[in-house]
């Protein structure tokens, strides 16, 4: 397919241009409006429990973590507890690690081949730039809480306390919204310039991205510089939340915008790969502890399997094992 | 130096990757399994038949065949349906693939690997593969998505580089088992994986080794190592009551240079006073079903357990190989366990109880010995190790699967002088695939080989070339049979050994005779005038 960038382009500007028609049409704002932010949170929940359960009711046969350290074997050596975890205990504080602070991307290394060399060298700039997009993409999650929730949940402010260190501008700057847009420049920019990348990216990738930035953009626009009626959005999601929406005059056709492109990727996310944040607590190689040999881990629907037993295999060696002189099984004689 | 294989061109071509095509050119893949092995083993779809040919002769309904058999496999591990579904296509895994980085092939990025397979999970297993096709990243499977499968998982030598790095642990040799366990259902398998599998399962071992040439071989290992030592040491076959069952891979027995290693346990077995047998029905550790699908591995994996049982023993170790501890350590109990007829494993010499197998009951030789030295039971004297300046090349399986990384270490400093670790990126958890795993290790592949092991050849190379390393040391028998014809390649005058070879040319034994040869034959650095002092 050729064009994946584009056609993702298309997919996600449908939504932002559908938003910015809808404002000029003031009598269907609301029914619509109210009726796609609830199909969406519908289309959310209910993929996401699917997806999840299927993931959890499919069974572990078999205990296979990567490890990625040294084992726990012998007293005098020692282990790696978090990469090579023994106990549950230990996976668990892996996949914290894992979950947190991305620890596998973190041992990221670039890998080249010259006339007669191998070259690695550090390679972290995707780490970060993961680092920086999923915790200020939480932060601002959490910061947007202020909207659906009255009277605003203390820890909101001591959150918007924290993402704005420095009072610049008005409003202020949020730390936040600068490190999202970054990380997720970074990731796109990646995705174009690196080959292999490029290669490997289907339309959902780009699609994941351009519907990201088209997020960012529009709040980013509508906080610092649309001077948008935020009194009145706050009315509009509060009576989301409370299922007796209204909607106030005098909303920037950008919220719209904004709101829909919030619902594509809401309704993508079940579907798509951005249930890696699921499933990432499900994967069989990172939150099983490396103690196969110690505690007997038990496969549901062990396979019966035809083997070729003892008895058999004497049978058919008898006489090349008394001419060697091995010890037969004397029952079987 | 041969450069012409290095050649790699960085970029991948222009356009889809869909719309690319393997090349069954000699030397990239493994000829197909023989009818007779496959009718032995009882397989689907015995038949003449060639990767090179067009037609591959796939039964009526292979494409039924192989969707329910994804189902199936959807529904029975998480491992797969997860991998299936999670993978964002980051790329972090792209250049951590040895046979990427040796063959600049896209498609052998692992999550390109991957996928192969995903597309078409999409396209018959998600909703919205169904509705939206290609821009969902699905795609119809055809017959040259069977062969474009047959080329790439038998280009991937289940590593799991790839998953050390991957931000949710996907496991591109996961992926690469199920797919050959889903060619395996039509068929498409390869020789080289099917006929050691076969003869494992008739005979005994990869190798074939009937009962009676096990034990002419053992016999002439016994004079051997008497020549080398002066020692006459005992080697019981299918002992009953022996304390311990000892399970090697059979290459130990057969091929240069594992049987150096095979003189090096018999060695420190008679030191030792071990109470211990040999099997000729299990007498083979390795498993190559693990590279065909996970029933083949069961059912080759079983006889270690029913032998243990039937020789009464109370535990069982094993010897140096790879993959082997790779089903040991993550298949074996679960399998064919619960070995409740086998005691926690107490070594009879130091008395360390070695908790951390007390399910499985098998220990890893590398463990034992360890511990031997640590608690002082044997003499070593390293000098007769000084002809040699030695490397670690860590195997991918208990590396990757287990995480025996250190005791082998142990082993190799206490008994050689001159030991110097390779790069960092390199070794322990990053170690490079000797580039033959699973099942690749055949002559007609040879080219993919040498560029799979390029990066761990040029490792090797960077402490040739810094420290004079002359022997790369390892605990796999793939390895030792491998990685002398691609380091002869890539860097001559680097020769591959067991780390109880070096062992056994170190160990003091009681009333030897003064070694002037190391146990390959080759004369010692400094001869010995009379038994030396740990
Ligand atoms: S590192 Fe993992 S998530 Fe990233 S492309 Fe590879 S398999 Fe996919
Ligand atoms: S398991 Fe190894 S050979 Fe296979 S894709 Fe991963 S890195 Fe490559």
């Amino acid at each position: 397919m050729k064009n994946k960038p584009a056609i993702a382009f298309l997919i996600a500007a449908t939504p932002a241009c559908a938003g910015f028609t809808l404002a000029l049409f003031p009598q269907a704002r609301l029914p619509i409006a109210a009726a796609v932010a609830y199909a969406a949170c519908c289309f959310f929940i209910v993929g996401i429990q699917s997806r999840v359960l299927r993931w959890a009711n499919t069974p572990v046969p078999f205990r296979i973590p990567t490890t990625a350290g040294q084992q726990k074997s012998l007293a005098w050596i020692r282990p790696a507890k978090l990469d090579n975890p023994a106990t549950g205990i230990a996976a668990t504080g892996r996949m914290a690690l894992e979950i947190l602070c991305f620890r596998s991307l973190f041992r990221n290394t670039g890998a080249r081949i010259t006339k007669d060399r191998m070259i690695f060298r550090e390679s972290l700039g995707l780490w970060l730039a993961a680092i920086l997009f999923h915790w200020s993409f939480l932060l601002i999650f959490l910061r947007h809480l202020r909207f659906f929730v009255e009277p605003i949940p203390a820890f909101v402010f001591w959150l918007e306390k924290l993402d704005s260190p420095i009072d610049v501008g008005f409003p202020h700057l949020f730390v936040s919204d600068i490190t999202f847009l970054a990380g997720v420049g970074y990731l796109c920019w990646r995705r174009f310039a690196d080959p292999a990348v490029r290669y490997i990216s289907l339309v959902s990738d780009y699609l994941a991205l351009w519907l990201l930035l088209g997020i960012g953009a529009t709040g980013v626009y509508m906080r610092y510089w649309g001077h948008v009626n935020v009194a009145g959005i706050k009315q509009f999601a509060l009576g989301l939340a409370t299922f007796s929406p209204t909607l106030p005059q005098g909303i920037s056709p950008v919220f719209f915008a904004h709101l829909f492109l919030v619902c594509v990727l809401a309704v993508y996310i079940p579907s798509g790969k951005i249930m890696h944040g699921a499933g990432v607590w499900l994967s069989p190689t990172r939150n099983l502890a490396n103690n196969n040999r110690a505690v007997r881990h038990v496969n549901p629907w062990n396979a019966p399997v035809k083997t070729h037993t003892y008895a058999e295999w004497q049978e058919e060696n008898k006489d090349k094992l008394k001419s060697a002189g091995i010890p037969l099984e004397e029952d079987d004689v | 130096m041969s450069n012409e294989l290095i050649q790699i061109k960085p970029h991948p071509p222009a356009g889809d990757w869909t719309e690319t095509k393997p090349d069954f050119r000699k030397g990239t893949w493994c000829y197909s399994a023989t009818p007779q092995n496959l009718a032995y083993l009882e397989l689907p779809n015995p038949r003449p038949w060639q990767p090179s040919e067009q037609d591959w002769k796939l039964p009526e309904n292979w494409k039924e065949i192989l969707l329910t058999g994804m189902k199936e496999r959807l529904e029975k591990y998480r491992s797969f349906r997860l991998f299936m579904d999670i993978c964002v296509r980051c790329g972090a895994c792209a250049d951590k693939c040895h046979f990427y980085l040796g063959s600049g092939d896209p498609k052998n990025m692992p999550v390109l690997r991957a996928e192969l397979l995903r597309s078409v999970y999409r396209r018959y297993f998600t909703t919205t593969g169904r509705m939206f096709g290609e821009l969902a990243g699905a795609r119809e499977l055809t017959e040259d998505v069977v062969k474009e499968w047959f080329y790439y998982f038998y280009q991937c030598t289940e590593c799991r580089r790839c998953s050390v790095y991957c931000p949710y642990g996907i496991d591109t040799a996961e992926i690469t088992m199920i797919g050959r366990e889903l060619l395996n259902l039509i068929g498409c398998n390869t020789n080289w994986v099917l006929d050691p599998a076969a003869k494992c399962y008739r005979v005994g071992n990869h190798l074939g080794i009937p009962p009676h040439s096990l034990k002419d071989n053992l016999d002439f290992a016994v004079d051997e190592l008497e020549e080398i030592t002066g020692v006459r040491v005992d080697v019981p076959i299918g002992k009953k009551g022996a304390e311990i069952l000892f399970v090697a891979p059979s290459a130990d027995y057969f091929v240069t240079p594992h049987y150096y290693t095979l003189l090096g346990y018999l060695a420190l077995f008679h030191e030792i006073g071990l109470d211990y047998t040999f099997s000729a029905y299990a007498s083979e550790g390795g498993n190559f079903g693990l590279f065909s699908s996970h029933d083949l591995m069961k059912r080759l994996n079983a006889k270690i357990y029913e032998e243990a049982k039937r020789l009464k023993v109370k535990w069982i170790l094993g010897g140096e190989c790879g993959h082997m501890w790779r089903v040991i350590n993550q298949y074996m109990d679960t399998m064919n366990g619960p070995a409740d007829f086998l005691e926690t494993p107490v070594s009879p010499i130091t008395g360390t109880r070695f908790d951390h197998v007390r399910s499985t009951k098998m220990l890893h030789i590398a463990e034992f010995t360890a511990d031997l030295i640590h608690e002082g039971k044997i003499k070593l004297d390293p000098r007769r190790n000084d002809h040699w300046r030695v490397t670690y090349h860590d195997s991918c399986n208990p590396a990757r699967a287990m995480g025996l990384l250190e005791e082998p270490r142990y082993i190799l400093r206490n008994a050689c002088n001159h030991f110097h670790e390779m790069p960092e990126s390199t070794i322990r958890e990053h170690t490079f695939c000797c580039g033959s795993g699973s099942g690749l290790g055949t002559d007609e592949n040879l080219e993919m080989r040498l560029r799979g092991g390029y990066p761990r050849a040029m490792a090797v190379k960077h402490v040739k070339e810094h420290h004079d390393v002359n022997l790369l040391a390892c605990i796999c028998a793939i390895d030792k049979a491998t990685l002398p014809p691609l380091l002869e390649y890539w860097v001559p005058g680097v020769e591959v050994a067991g780390v109880h070879e070096l062992l056994g040319n170190a160990l003091v034994m009681k009333g030897e005779k003064p070694r002037t040869t190391d146990l390959r034959g080759q004369p010692l650095q400094t001869a010995e005038e009379e038994p030396a002092h740990a």
